[in-house]
């Protein structure tokens, strides 16, 4: 293992064509990924990437098509199959064990493991390994302590020490900081010149497929809409490859702000203690004012979810206040309800739907238990609540078989279309958003977006906590960075820096 | 009274034999529910193990007149009941923690079906080894008696903890427990490993129900566990997953369990109950101690169905 020059493996999909049923997911698909190249597959959400490299490491057996390794042809029965021939992934969630360490992760996950792990050994090996990588990486703490940038270069560096030389990354900056993100990639990208490493990268961020792949190639809904260099394709020409010639929704121009403007949301000192109880969250001086959109940023699990569990009314806080419009506010159904405050949460469907209830009834959580005349209600009227989820529906295109079928057999897109109908439908004054867009696509993304920026513009004070920052660059009036359980860097967005932000974000302040 | 002779060093004398007599099933029982649910399942059904394995071991060491083979047969009819349990648990939607309720009351009521015609004969016992040569008084030549299961028990522990980091098999039992996705994307059976896991978690509860019909107290009765076995899973989350943890917690429980005797033989009569009452206390203010409803266990394997 010591010398990794020259190894890089040239993969080459003919004819991919993947059916399930009558679904074709993958129809003739023909990739070339050169020997020492990086390659970027960009897409949509379900335009087929995922079932193409699952087809290459032998998770599906495709419906039809070859696969070439080196310019020979292969059979790919499975996982194992592909890791013989060479061939790794690096899956978007992170697999390696959380408990375990980084060295105790690379020897379990080899092929043979002696029965007896004689460490003073391994560990030799593993310094030896590791001298020839790029990556400097702790290899005696578990692995749930790095930070996600770690992890996933403790990732790529297992499926080279497993001797892969031809690596599928999915997705592989979704978690990383801007500036984590361009160290990982750049490292790769470097390996990959040094002939040691090929790379095929899933990604849907134009900006990391223009900086660092030579050649891409696109799918939409199953086909291959266009393929080749980087550098003679911009990112109009890319965009109309991925989505075609459907319409985006326009985000809006933002309405000016009065300076009148009221402070809806103001917070004082508030303490809580995080899901692990260790650390402690302390969010002090924020304000929102009406008409403006403030962004949280922050790397994922430094405490923007319990903050925003506070505030939803979801976890207990230990100090501190939190005012609406100079009311105090505990986030019971009554003080929501009277001040106008509409929360969603991440994972809509998991945090913030009944997921066997229906559509209808999902649509009609706010508003069921009270009558026209803003009383309260004995008895729960099925037309007047099919009526009123009939059009919250239409308005805000909820594409469903049914009114009356489960919300869990939506569309990611269309759970979250459901919630943000609910949650925007009457007078709204405060909108705590969490990562509203998560694992949604180009339409819908856009589509989202527009209606936050219209509640804006309509008056309403929003807070957005969002790990997505070319989200929050594209929404917010004011960025705030949280790290550590903590609020430490704040900028309008019209001074705004990238770089500044990121370095907040990992913790450099 | 013997015990006066020594005065209030009986106390003190009596919490350490009973720390090691009683501590002994508590060892076993959650040495063996500490690896099942390292590998990511919780198996309550440990109770009704143990007392099918004091059952067997009794009924076997009667019949062969060997106290080991008595032993063995125990950890064999608990890895059956182990691998019942697994067995159950790897069809999809199954709660591991409903069958496990199950599997403790059919383990009972089995022990008590086969076990009647075992309650009057007498069984060999296990040998124990004599630490208290040195000392002329019987007292502690009496409590430090000590039997050879407490022994091995004492070895299991630290031969599990250094498994756990230096096997294979350990660290692909973490690699279950942690990351069912993970132990899959490495080729590894999760619904395989847990199941042995499991058998290896009966079979060492049964050992610790041997250990109570064959030598303390001795006789196979129907009240013969008095819920070491459900007492022992809240024990392994006390002990964070650590067998050495486990091993400590066990004889911290023991000598809790030692304290309402050891209090009596001293002439301390009033409210002496409430001391008997000590390890289930003991177990009641380490499960509100170590839980809050604001944060997850820390250390607890990933797959576990109450951590999750």
């Amino acid at each position: 293992m010591a010398h990794q020059r020259n190894k890089a493996i040239g993969v080459e999909t003919v004819g991919m064509t993947m059916r399930f049923g009558s679904f074709t997911a993958l129809d003739d698909v023909s990739v070339r990924v050169q020997a020492g190249s990086f390659h970027a597959l960009l897409g949509e959400n379900g335009a087929g990437k995922s079932t193409l490299v699952k087809c290459m490491m032998g998770f599906y057996h495709p419906t039809d098509g070859q696969i070439m390794v080196n310019d020979r042809e292969v059979a790919i029965a499975s996982p194992r199959d592909a890791a013989v021939l060479g061939l790794g992934m690096v899956y978007q969630h992170f697999t390696l064990v959380p408990s375990l360490t980084g060295a105790e992760n690379l020897v379990i996950s080899r092929e043979k493991v002696p029965a007896v792990i004689d460490w003073a050994k391994e560990r030799k090996a593993l310094a030896a390994f590791m001298e020839t990588m790029p990556f400097r990486l702790p290899l005696d703490v578990p692995v749930r302590e790095l930070s996600a940038g770690e992890k996933q270069k403790l990732e790529i560096v297992r499926q080279l020490y497993l001797g892969r030389h031809f690596l599928v990354l999915d997705e592989p900056t979704s978690v990383l900081t801007p500036a984590e993100a361009r160290e990982v990639l750049g490292l790769v990208r470097e390996m990959t010149e040094r002939g040691e490493l090929t790379v095929l990268m899933i990604s849907h961020k134009f900006h990391e497929v223009t900086a660092f792949a030579d050649e891409v190639t696109v799918l939409r809904r199953g086909k291959m809409t266009g393929t080749g260099k980087t550098k003679d394709l911009d990112h109009r020409v890319l965009a109309a490859m991925m989505i075609g010639d459907q319409p985006i929704a326009a985000l809006g121009t933002r309405a000016l702000q009065p300076d009148d403007a009221q402070t809806v949301l103001r917070i004082d000192a508030l303490e809580a203690v995080d899901r692990t109880g260790l650390k402690p969250i302390r969010i002090d001086g924020l304000s929102v004012r009406a008409g403006e959109i403030v962004g949280i940023a922050g790397i994922s699990g430094n405490g923007q979810k319990e903050f925003f569990e506070i505030l939803a009314g979801q976890r207990a806080r230990e100090a501190g206040e939190v005012f609406v419009k100079g009311t105090p506010y505990a986030a019971t159904r009554a003080e929501a309800r009277a001040l106008n405050v509409r929360a969603i949460p991440e994972e809509p469907l998991a945090n913030a739907c009944a997921p066997r209830m229906s559509v209808a009834e999902n649509l009609s959580f706010r508003s069921f238990d009270i009558g026209a005349d803003g009383k309260p209600v004995t008895w729960v009227g099925a037309s007047a609540m099919n009526a009123f989820a009939a059009r919250l529906a239409e308005q805000f295109k909820v594409k469903t078989a049914s009114l009356a079928s489960p919300i869990s057999a939506l569309s990611g897109g269309n759970v979250q279309r459901a919630v943000l109908a609910r949650e925007l439908t009457g007078d709204v004054d405060l909108l705590i958003v969490s990562n509203p867009c998560f694992g949604l696509d180009f339409s819908a993304v856009a589509e989202i977006r527009a209606r936050i920026m219209r509640a804006r513009n309509n008056g309403a004070a929003v807070l957005l906590l969002s790990e997505d920052l070319d989200e929050l660059l594209e929404l917010s009036d004011r960025i705030l960075v949280m790290s550590d359980g903590a609020l430490v860097y704040e900028t309008p967005i019209a001074d705004a820096d990238v770089q500044t932000i990121g370095q907040h974000m990992a913790g450099h302040h | 009274m013997a015990a006066t002779e020594i005065g209030l060093w009986g106390v003190p004398l009596a919490i350490l034999a009973g720390a090691i007599r009683v501590s002994t099933p508590f060892i076993f029982v959650s040495l063996g529910e500490a690896i099942t649910e390292r590998s990511g399942r919780i198996n309550l059904g440990l109770e009704g193990t143990l007392v099918f394995g004091a059952m067997i071991a009794y009924a076997i060491a009667y019949l062969t007149g060997s106290p080991w083979l008595g032993v063995l047969a125990a950890m064999a009819s608990g890895a059956v009941f182990g691998l019942f349990h697994g067995w159950i648990c790897k069809f999809p939607k199954v709660n591991d923690i409903a069958i496990g309720i199950a599997m403790m009351q059919f383990g009972l009521g089995m022990a008590f079906f086969f076990g009647k015609a075992f309650i009057q004969p007498v069984a060999p016992h296990l040998p124990a080894i004599g630490f208290g040569w040195w000392s002329s008084v019987p007292q502690v030549r009496a409590a430090l008696d000590v039997n050879v299961l407490f022994l091995v028990g004492i070895a299991l522990a630290i031969a599990l903890y250094w498994a756990f980091r230096n096997t294979r098999i350990g660290l692909v039992i973490r690699v279950v427990g942690d990351s069912s996705d993970a132990a899959r994307a490495m080729g590894l059976n999760p619904d395989a490993v847990r199941l042995l896991a499991t058998a290896a978690g009966g079979a060492l509860a049964a050992a610790g129900g041997a250990y109570l019909s064959l030598y303390y107290p001795g006789s196979w009765t129907e009240g013969i566990s008095s819920g070491q076995g459900l007492m022992a899973v809240a024990l392994v989350i006390f002990a964070r997953w650590n067998p050495l943890g486990c091993l400590a917690a066990a004889i911290l429980f023991g000598g809790a369990g030692a304290l309402g005797p050891a209090l009596q033989s001293v002439g301390v009569t009033g409210g002496y109950y409430l001391f008997y009452a000590a390890p289930y206390v003991l177990t009641l203010v380490i499960m509100i101690v170590t839980s809050s409803p604001g944060r997850a266990v820390a250390g607890a394997p990933g797959e576990l169905s109450i951590t999750r």
